[in-house]
């Protein structure tokens, strides 16, 4: 699978991310940098965590207006797949790739801890190496992972099953709505998630079903 | 002759922290008035912060070289060979004054600053830790303190992107009105590519990298050279304000410029700004330094020279830069969206030439602004030795069990999650363990090695008998990396004190840093770095003194690591080290009985040595299935952390030739609890032996609560009520009065 991970100034977890997309695909990713026009040809694109921008205006609200961001939409138009993670989660949302917004923790302070994710949609091609309700432990770091939207979106992507991850056994560290980590868009192809799935791939970590998220992916496009 | 707008008076000469001595000391250095712009410059090249004026001459008796160290104190930061070609380079600092007037962006431009410290010599930060110590929790002002510092630190290192993995948080009356914020970074390079401040060559152009700069952090290092007195929030506008952002910006830029060969000398801008590096990157070449400062890209319009040469404006770098690479480094700060000016060059001249609108604004020799700075002997007492206390002297409490609860959940030694769960801990997907354990431990590169960080001192040892304090601070710093299964390999210091121009102040520094001396040459701990913080005083109360150690270790094969939880139901609970219960200065005496005596316990280094050198070896050769030092709070509190840790009890018997609070709570040195399957302990104990190494079985793990001799059992949920309940409970209670 050919990946690629695009680089904001303030992306700081896109390290972690060419690791582990490489250690799982078995290809080395290649590192987009912001001011690019093009993606190359591609079945996977990333938005990795951090802070684009510093965060100062809004969390993601710079990076989505980034030269690179016209082709990433061309992309997921054309079907190649996307996933936000963390301040890529904000940026898809903040880009309109994703419906919704993330807020400031409802607790108003950064929060780095394992939580537990419940897989809500298995049926995904970012999830189908996950059963259906499987509770896994993932590591969340972030200030604004509080996921918000309007009563009537909300009732909509609840509805069309597109809230993938949910914070499990009342570990929601953050106060998001319906216990929302993670949500794809309708077509299937573009997901954001507020927790960190590449920090979950090797024993080291202390558990490796982040593996599973990239693995369906790759699955997916073989 | 350079012509002076401003008559230098007395009151201005005073107003910028010098001494009428330190004074006549410029005017026989330059032979005439110095300009204002000079006199800005020697206060802050002078001050105690920057010159060290008052601990040179004691810090030079600390033993700062080894087989492993690359480059000792001077540099940035101190750089330690861990093999295969790499290095590790580590520092601490303290931001003390800042973060009290400004908590949040004190402790934030405290962790810029020594992150820099770090990138500057090439590495790239692979982890952060900070020892924080706040006044007493009832003092009006902690809590916002605390709030305050705590996401500063976050607030930097998370945007930045290192992982923020341990330290320590303390509260003691003494530091109500003075906290302390030492940061500790450390960062990986490749042994043969460390870049040092050492300019060389002459004629090559001096560039200024980062941000821009303005007006803020005017005079830092000289207020840092102060006590506070009433007026210390009128100081606010001397804290920088950082922009992690822009520092992370700066890193990439400036690994990517190293990486393209165009580096020739390159130094931080930390404390005095433009001055200080400037001025060390020409003293160390022996090169004079011009600069124009109608070139350094500034933030307002207006600036003066005074301004210019003071600003302590955060995420700046200057460079000498080879001429033949200029428009390559250019290029690549261009893309970082960073300032890049050719703001002067390096001459031979031996001096330090200003010029602003054509006009020189200051013309001073360069090596005598550093080498002739005034050097201090400043007259100090010793400590008068305290008497011992036998633990007859010391009440048998009624309910051990209770005690223990209440040490387990009291300021001191409660959970500090509140804290690091503010910290991205995870970043980089290298940490094996995190915060909460004796030493974290982050793996480097995939070949199994890993390294670990520690940060320790009991201020209270310290102030109780200051020699041997020091020696506990190293002790138990080389105790908890050899905890987890490290070669402790190094240090990093950062001695916080009072006034040192009162003697007993300074017989304290002279004390610690004998102790500290003492414990670093019989561990072969050499020191590699380091900061003096001194004048921590307010209203002339000075704080205890804080020699805050930071160690660094290496495990050559990671999986071979141990942590403090309780694995396994079942398995044998053994004390190494010898238990004397040594109850003078313990935790049971200041916090159960409210009382401060006795002497601290005294360190033996060779029985230390010993003792760890068996335990790591048993880690080594996978004989042991959890690790834990003893250290505040005694033997009890050990096992209450092994047992919350794992979610495992235990049930342990007290010898009987020992009173048993004293057994309890003691806190003898040179220990560690470790547990083992049952049926290898008899191989164990005589390996032990052998090594004469005390070793004594206490008893088992199993269950979910904690039966100790003497006591009711208590269950784990009790414990850890108590133990995760303290500092959110604390923190979330309504604020205090505005301040």
């Amino acid at each position: 699978m050919k990946s690629a991970v695009i680089v904001f100034p303030g992306s700081n977890r896109e390290r972690d991310m060419l690791y582990a997309l490489e250690k799982i695909t078995g290809e080395k990713p290649i590192a987009v940098w912001h001011t690019e026009t093009e993606l190359s040809k591609v079945d996977l694109v990333v938005l990795p965590g951090g802070f684009s921008y510093g965060d100062y205006l809004r969390t993601g609200a710079i990076a989505a207006r980034a030269a690179i961001m016209d082709d990433l939409r061309k992309k997921a138009d054309q079907g190649v797949h996307v996933l936000g993670v963390c301040n890529g989660f904000q940026i898809l949302c903040e880009a309109g790739l994703l419906p919704g917004i993330l807020v400031r923790n409802s607790h108003l302070k950064f929060v780095c801890r394992n939580v537990k994710l419940e897989v809500a949609n298995a049926n995904t091609d970012f999830t189908r190496k996950y059963a259906q309700g499987q509770v896994w432990r993932c590591p969340v770091a972030h200030g604004d992972g509080n996921y918000f939207t309007d009563a009537e979106t909300l009732a909509r992507i609840e509805g069309e099953n597109r809230v993938v991850f949910r914070y499990a056994e009342g570990t929601n560290p953050n106060g998001s709505l319906n216990d929302i980590a993670g949500i794809i868009n309708e077509r299937g192809n573009v997901m954001g998630l507020m927790p960190h799935p590449e920090n979950e791939i090797e024993p080291l970590n202390g558990g490796t079903e982040g593996r599973n998220l990239f693995e369906s992916v790759l699955e997916a496009v073989a | 002759m350079i012509p002076n707008d401003i008559k230098i008076t007395p009151e201005l000469i005073a107003e910028h922290g010098l001494k009428p001595d330190e004074y006549q000391r410029i005017l026989d250095l330059i032979g005439r008035e110095p300009t204002l712009t000079e006199l800005g410059i020697f206060s802050a090249m002078w001050n105690e912060h920057c010159s060290y004026k008052s601990s040179k001459k004691w810090l030079r008796t600390l033993p700062t070289t080894g087989p492993r160290v690359i480059c000792g104190p001077g540099e940035n930061a101190g750089v330690v060979d861990i093999g295969d070609g790499q290095a590790i380079i580590f520092k601490m600092e303290s931001h003390n004054h800042p973060s009290y007037i400004e908590p949040y962006q004190g402790a934030a431009t405290g962790v810029g600053g020594i992150l820099r410290d770090v990138f500057t010599m090439g590495a790239r930060p692979i982890a952060a830790l900070n020892a924080l110590r706040f006044g007493a929790p009832d003092h009006p002002r902690t809590r916002h303190t605390v709030s305050g510092v705590v996401a500063g630190v976050g607030g930097y290192g998370n945007s930045f992107g290192v992982p923020t993995i341990g330290g320590e948080v303390n509260f003691d009356e003494s530091y109500n009105g003075n906290c302390l914020v030492n940061a500790f970074a450390a960062g990986l390079a490749d042994a043969d590519k460390i870049f040092y401040s050492q300019a060389k060559g002459v004629g090559l152009p001096i560039v200024y990298l980062g941000s821009k700069t303005g007006r803020d952090g005017i005079h830092g290092a000289t207020m840092a050279s102060a006590e506070f007195g009433a007026d210390s929030e009128e100081k606010r506008p001397t804290v920088q304000i950082g922009d992690p952002f822009s520092e992370k910006l700066l890193l990439e830029a400036c690994l990517e410029l190293m990486a393209s060969g165009a580096v020739i000398a390159i130094q931080d801008m930390g404390a005095a700004g433009l001055t200080c590096s400037a001025v060390e990157m020409g003293a160390k070449g022996d090169l004079g330094v011009e600069l124009d400062l109608d070139k350094v890209p500034c933030r307002e319009a207006g600036m003066t020279a005074y301004e210019m040469m003071l600003s302590e404006s955060q995420e700046r770098m200057l460079m000498v830069l080879d001429p033949a690479r200029e428009k390559d480094a250019e290029a690549i700060f261009r893309k970082w969206g960073l300032d890049f000016a050719v703001i002067g060059k390096t001459t031979d001249d031996l001096r330090f030439l200003i010029k602003q609108h054509g006009q020189v604004m200051a013309n001073l020799p360069i090596k005598e602004l550093g080498d002739q700075a005034p050097e201090y002997d400043r007259p100090w007492v010793a400590t008068p030795k305290p008497a011992n206390l036998a633990p007859s002297d010391v009440p048998v409490p009624d309910d051990l069990a209770e005690v223990l609860v209440k040490i387990v959940g009291s300021p001191d030694q409660c959970s500090r999650r509140w804290v690091w769960e503010q910290y991205d801990h995870l970043i980089q997907g290298n940490t094996a363990i995190g915060p909460g354990g004796d030493a974290a431990v982050i793996r480097v590169g995939h070949s199994g090695k890993a390294l670990a960080f520690t940060l320790d001192v009991s201020p209270r040892y310290c102030a109780a008998d200051p020699v041997e304090g020091g020696k506990q601070a190293v002790a138990e710093c080389w105790r908890n990396l050899t905890a987890v299964g490290a070669e402790p390999l190094a240090i990093t210091d950062n001695l916080n004190f009072g006034n040192p121009e009162k003697p007993d102040i300074m017989g304290q520094f002279v004390g610690c840093i004998q102790g500290i001396g003492e414990a670093c040459r019989a561990l072969d701990f050499p020191v590699v770095s380091g900061n003096v913080s001194l004048y921590n005083e307010t209203n002339g109360k000075g704080i205890l003194p804080t020699p805050a150690i930071g160690g660094v270790g290496l495990l050559p094969d990671m999986s071979k690591r141990a942590t403090v939880a309780f694995k396994a139901e079942g398995e044998a609970i053994v004390v190494i080290g010898e238990t004397r219960g040594h109850l003078g200065q313990s935790i049971y005496l200041r916090d159960i009985l409210a009382r401060r005596e006795g002497s601290p316990p005294p360190v033996d280094l060779a029985i230390e040595r010993r003792n760890g050198d068996f335990v790591r070896s048993e880690i080594r050769a996978e004989a042991l299935t959890a690790v834990h030092d003893v250290s505040d709070g005694g033997l009890y509190l050990a096992l209450a952390e092994m047992a919350m840790a794992g979610g495992i009890g235990a049930r342990v018997e007290a010898p009987k030739d020992i009173p048993l609070h004293a057994w309890a709570f003691g806190e003898d040195q040179g220990r560690y609890v470790v547990t083992l399957p049952e049926a290898s302990v008899k191989g164990f104990l005589e390996r032990a032996a052998k090594s004469g190494v005390p070793a004594v079985r206490i008893g088992a793990t199993g269950a979910r609560e904690l039966t100790l001799d003497g006591c009711n059992p208590i269950s784990l949920q009790r414990l850890k009520d108590a133990h995760e309940g303290w500092l959110p409970a604390y923190m979330a209670a309504a604020p205090a009065e505005a301040l």
